[in-house]
């Protein structure tokens, strides 16, 4: 028990770390895209938290005055990267007293369209749950295209662990792609 | 360092079953994610990183002496004829035998040595030095007691245990990309022992080179062979790409402990 409080602590910290610096560096195209999965039987509640997140950042370059409905949820907006990691990791302790869900973000992956980010869910070892936290989003044609291929890759993802798979053979690939994205969230789950 | 078991169940030789846990290391060597898992009771030894990190050491040590991106390694130096051949690493000599042989088991689907238009012949033993490279990193897994380990390097697999584990290795299952659509898995191969490596041209475009043509090849497809040893796969993988029908002849006549899939 006392290791998963350790756990969740490094993974606020790290989560809090990783959203201030893309709010630092990223801010002129901020793509923080959340689709929820169908069908997932866990973590209801850092599902929304997550998308609560996705839909703060995306915004926050545009919005600039706070007087809106939801101002009561982002009550001290000073940094909203802060604020919504805090809440994407109490929605994965709130589930951990039962099944231990953690929320794990895999590494920024840069490819020669953008940044690639993945976050999986995982509980009792398997994928429950994954959001695509960062795409490429920078013209008409990205949006076009990632609004409807990234609900697509947060299913696969969840399918290719729905088969338990531990590591993934394919061409040779670099430091880009998507799927090593995935494979990046995967190894974080064990490390 | 962030720590999550997960547990595995696996059964002794005595039957009671025991409960192994997980941990992964990654680090990012000769341009590729490399992954080291390692399933043992107690994931957390400090054994397990030691060699973790010697495994990624001995990478490190590798790229410094092949990488075709560094002006400075072995190999580059050697082309650019900046030094001699009894001053470059031991193991270029070694590398040039595996790829000799590797031409002649292969019948020249496999060929390191290309002649450049210019007619200048060119010795490039990339194909080789991936999964060379990670059977020989890999030793460093095979003398820690207790544990099995997958060990994946930019989609190639190579797969073990360290001493007194071999008769309760457990399965690791390695989806196998589908090369249309990169997303998918269109394979799950269940293993305990061995390697996987596949070869195709969906991650880098066309640059396995056919040696009949000297042409990069951009068919779709890719073909995966699992055997007993990485570094035979890799080749066998890059000839099955090369031509399908002479490297599944050829494998089942010289190699058949190295089976072929092609998707």
């Amino acid at each position: 028990m006392r290791r998963i409080t350790l756990w969740m602590l490094s993974t606020i910290s790290a989560l809090v770390l990783l959203f201030s610096y893309h709010t630092s560096t990223n801010a002129t195209s901020k793509t923080s895209i959340v689709a929820p999965q169908t069908g997932t039987d866990t973590a209801t509640a850092g599902a929304g938290t997550t998308s609560a997140a996705g839909t703060t950042s995306a915004t926050g370059s545009a919005v600039t005055t706070t007087d809106s409905s939801a101002g009561s949820s982002s009550s001290a907006s000073a940094s909203s990267g802060a604020a919504s990691s805090g809440a994407a990791s109490s929605g994965a302790a709130s589930s951990g007293t039962s099944t231990a869900a953690t929320t794990i973000d895999g590494d920024v992956v840069s490819t020669r369209y953008g940044n690639v980010q993945v976050q999986i869910t995982v509980a009792g070892g398997k994928i429950t749950h994954s959001v695509v936290l960062q795409v490429p989003w920078n013209n008409p044609k990205d949006q076009q295209i990632n609004s409807r291929a990234v609900p697509v890759l947060n299913a696969e993802a969840v399918d290719a662990q729905s088969a338990q798979i531990d590591m993934v053979s394919g061409a040779t690939y670099t430091s880009e792609a998507y799927l090593q994205s995935l494979q990046s969230a995967i190894d974080k789950a064990h490390l | 360092m962030i720590t999550a078991e997960i547990p595995v169940h696996r059964r002794t030789h005595t039957g009671t079953p025991s409960v192994l846990g997980r941990r992964a290391f990654v680090d990012q060597i000769m341009g590729m994610p490399i992954s080291i898992h390692v399933r043992a009771t107690e994931p957390a030894r400090p054994d397990i990183a030691a060699a973790a990190d010697r495994v990624f050491a001995h990478l490190r040590k590798v790229d410094e002496v092949f990488s075709t991106w560094r002006a400075d390694s072995d190999l580059l130096r050697l082309q650019h004829a900046e030094i001699g051949t009894d001053e470059v690493h031991p193991w270029l000599a070694e590398v040039v035998e595996i790829c000799l042989l590797a031409e002649e088991r292969t019948d020249g689907l496999f060929a390191a040595w290309r002649s450049r238009p210019g007619g200048r012949t060119v010795f490039d033993p990339t194909g080789v030095v991936k999964g060379w490279a990670v059977v020989g990193a890999a030793a460093h897994l095979e003398t820690v007691p207790e544990i099995a380990w997958c060990l994946g390097a930019g989609g190639d697999i190579a797969v073990g245990t360290g001493r007194r584990m071999h008769d309760a290795a457990p399965v690791w299952r390695i989806g196998i990309e589908d090369p249309r659509d990169r997303r998918r898995i269109a394979d799950v191969v269940s293993v305990t022992r061995g390697g996987i490596a596949t070869s195709g041209a969906a991650a880098r475009g066309a640059h396995v080179v056919d040696p009949a043509t000297g042409r990069g090849i951009s068919r779709p497809g890719s073909a995966t062979v699992i055997g007993p040893d990485l570094m035979w796969a890799d080749i066998w993988a890059t000839a099955a790409y090369v031509d399908p029908s002479a490297a599944a002849r050829l494998l089942e006549d010289r190699d058949p402990a190295y089976e072929l899939r092609r998707h």
